[in-house]
């Protein structure tokens, strides 16, 4: 009998309305910011991971962003739990499509495959949708560097520049404003790194508060995928001259 | 006793299969025989082996790399729809009925500009080679590919190549195999180049 009322969480609004999936969207906006924006030479991923408690072991290992294959890395804002189970769903499903056809998966495949999993979730009477918003960061021989961005609807897109979780209204406006069409990698890592510090709470960024991943080709034309270490990153700060201590701005 | 013969040149792949379908030692049909089916735009295969099976194998493949392109609307490379062919018949060889065929797949690489020709025999051993042939057309046709292959060929040439292919094999093998169809995989897709009888 409970099932009756289980159900309601998928079912239409008088006004016709999800409001399973509008919570979800409401988790989402409580998370730290996550901010993608595509280069004409890659992709820059930056994310704010919120401290909790000065007790908490700092992790060095990236809790908002990760690899999903050799050239797709995703950032994540949401609840991280939920996160981790699609992110391994989509791990899974692109060694799936490469054991199968022994190529890559196309990124906008995979995007399509996660979100039509999450779509599921806000059908299917009795359980919740996924309360997870990912920012995809990708590369593939069909349409050269890519950046999507989907949410527990199921619905997704793609983006010269995107931002999601807390203060996302304030970092997409920043994004609009500053954003150049071919500008190179490194002037949108500082972009994003200079929105990052906008939209959070801190003056000062450290590496224990930013992750920061990028995509994009070596001299050899090989598409890589890069998490940055804690050290990398402090050193990105100090020369964007967001770092804590402004010594020397040295410019390359 | 099918033909089937894959010669890839500079810019194409070449399929020669013969016409007649064959059972034992007899000729059931003269012409008419398709050993082809055209499984994208730039990609074909070509098959022999346990006649029912070859057929319903080929379709199988053709319906699944369709529905496959309707859903990401991009088309799959030669090798990635390979790939997908040997995982097929390597499921299937581990089953109760496995299938049994043999397959040439020919197609041109768009993104690397290339013509590709991948061999798959029923046991799913797969090989990308420039040349190759299924069953007794391979006895008598592989040391006249051996002396006459260049990867530099241009279609008259692997066309000419072929015909000395054809030649051979009518001297020798004891059934008439009715002559051949030719077809070509290029940048343009796919098409009939010519008819032997």
């Amino acid at each position: 009998m409970s099932r009756r009322y289980d159900s309601r969480t998928t079912i239409f609004s008088p006004e016709g309305r999800l409001y399973q999936v509008e919570y979800a969207l409401e988790a989402i906006s409580h998370a730290g910011t996550s901010i993608g924006i595509l280069a004409k030479d890659g992709i820059v991923l930056a994310a704010e991971r919120k401290v909790t408690s000065k007790l908490l072991e700092q992790d060095t290992s990236a809790e908002k962003l990760y690899t999903i294959n050799e050239n797709m890395i995703c950032a994540v804002a949401g609840l991280n739990s939920d996160a981790s189970i699609l992110v391994n769903y989509a791990r899974v499903y692109s060694q799936d499509y490469l054991k199968l056809y022994n190529e890559e998966i196309p990124c906008e495949a995979l995007v399509r495959r996660v979100c039509d999993l999450k779509q599921g979730y806000t059908q299917h009477g009795g359980l919740r949708p996924f309360g997870v918003s990912f920012i995809y960061a990708g590369w593939d021989p069909i349409y050269d560097f890519q950046l999507y961005q989907s949410n527990p609807s199921g619905n997704y897109g793609g983006w010269k520049a995107t931002s999601v979780g807390a203060n996302n209204a304030t970092a997409q406006t920043l994004l609009k404003q500053d954003y150049k069409e071919d500008c190179t990698l490194q002037e949108a890592g500082e972009l994003a790194m200079k929105v990052l510090s906008k939209t959070m709470d801190a003056t000062t960024l450290t590496s224990e508060k930013v992750e920061f991943a990028t995509v994009g080709k070596d001299k050899e034309g090989k598409v890589y995928c890069h998490l940055w270490k804690p050290a990398e990153i402090d050193v990105l700060l100090k020369k964007f001259g967001l770092a804590k201590k402004v010594e020397d701005e040295d410019d390359e | 006793m099918d033909v089937i013969l894959g010669i890839t040149t500079a810019n194409e792949v070449i399929v020669i299969t013969s016409r007649a379908f064959v059972r034992g030692v007899s000729i059931l049909k003269a012409d008419d025989k398709d050993k082809t089916r055209i499984l994208s735009p730039h990609t074909m295969m070509a098959f022999t082996g346990e006649s029912g099976d070859t057929v319903q194998f080929a379709e199988f493949i053709q319906a699944n790399i369709q529905l496959h392109e309707m859903r990401n609307a991009v088309e799959l490379s030669p090798s990635a729809i390979t790939s997908f062919l040997r995982n097929q018949l390597a499921t299937s060889l581990r089953s109760r009925k496995p299938y049994n065929v043999n397959v040439l797949v020919a197609g041109y690489d768009e993104a690397k500009g290339k013509p590709e020709l991948n061999w798959v025999d029923y046991l799913s051993a797969k090989v990308s080679v420039p040349y190759a042939a299924h069953g007794y057309a391979a006895y008598y046709t592989l040391s006249l590919l051996d002396r006459w292959h260049r990867t530099d060929l241009t279609l008259e040439e692997g066309l000419k190549v072929a015909e000395m292919c054809v030649a051979e094999l009518k001297k020798r093998l004891p059934i008439d195999f009715k002559g051949v169809d030719i077809k070509v995989v290029d940048k343009d897709g796919i098409r009939t180049e010519k008819v032997i009888e």
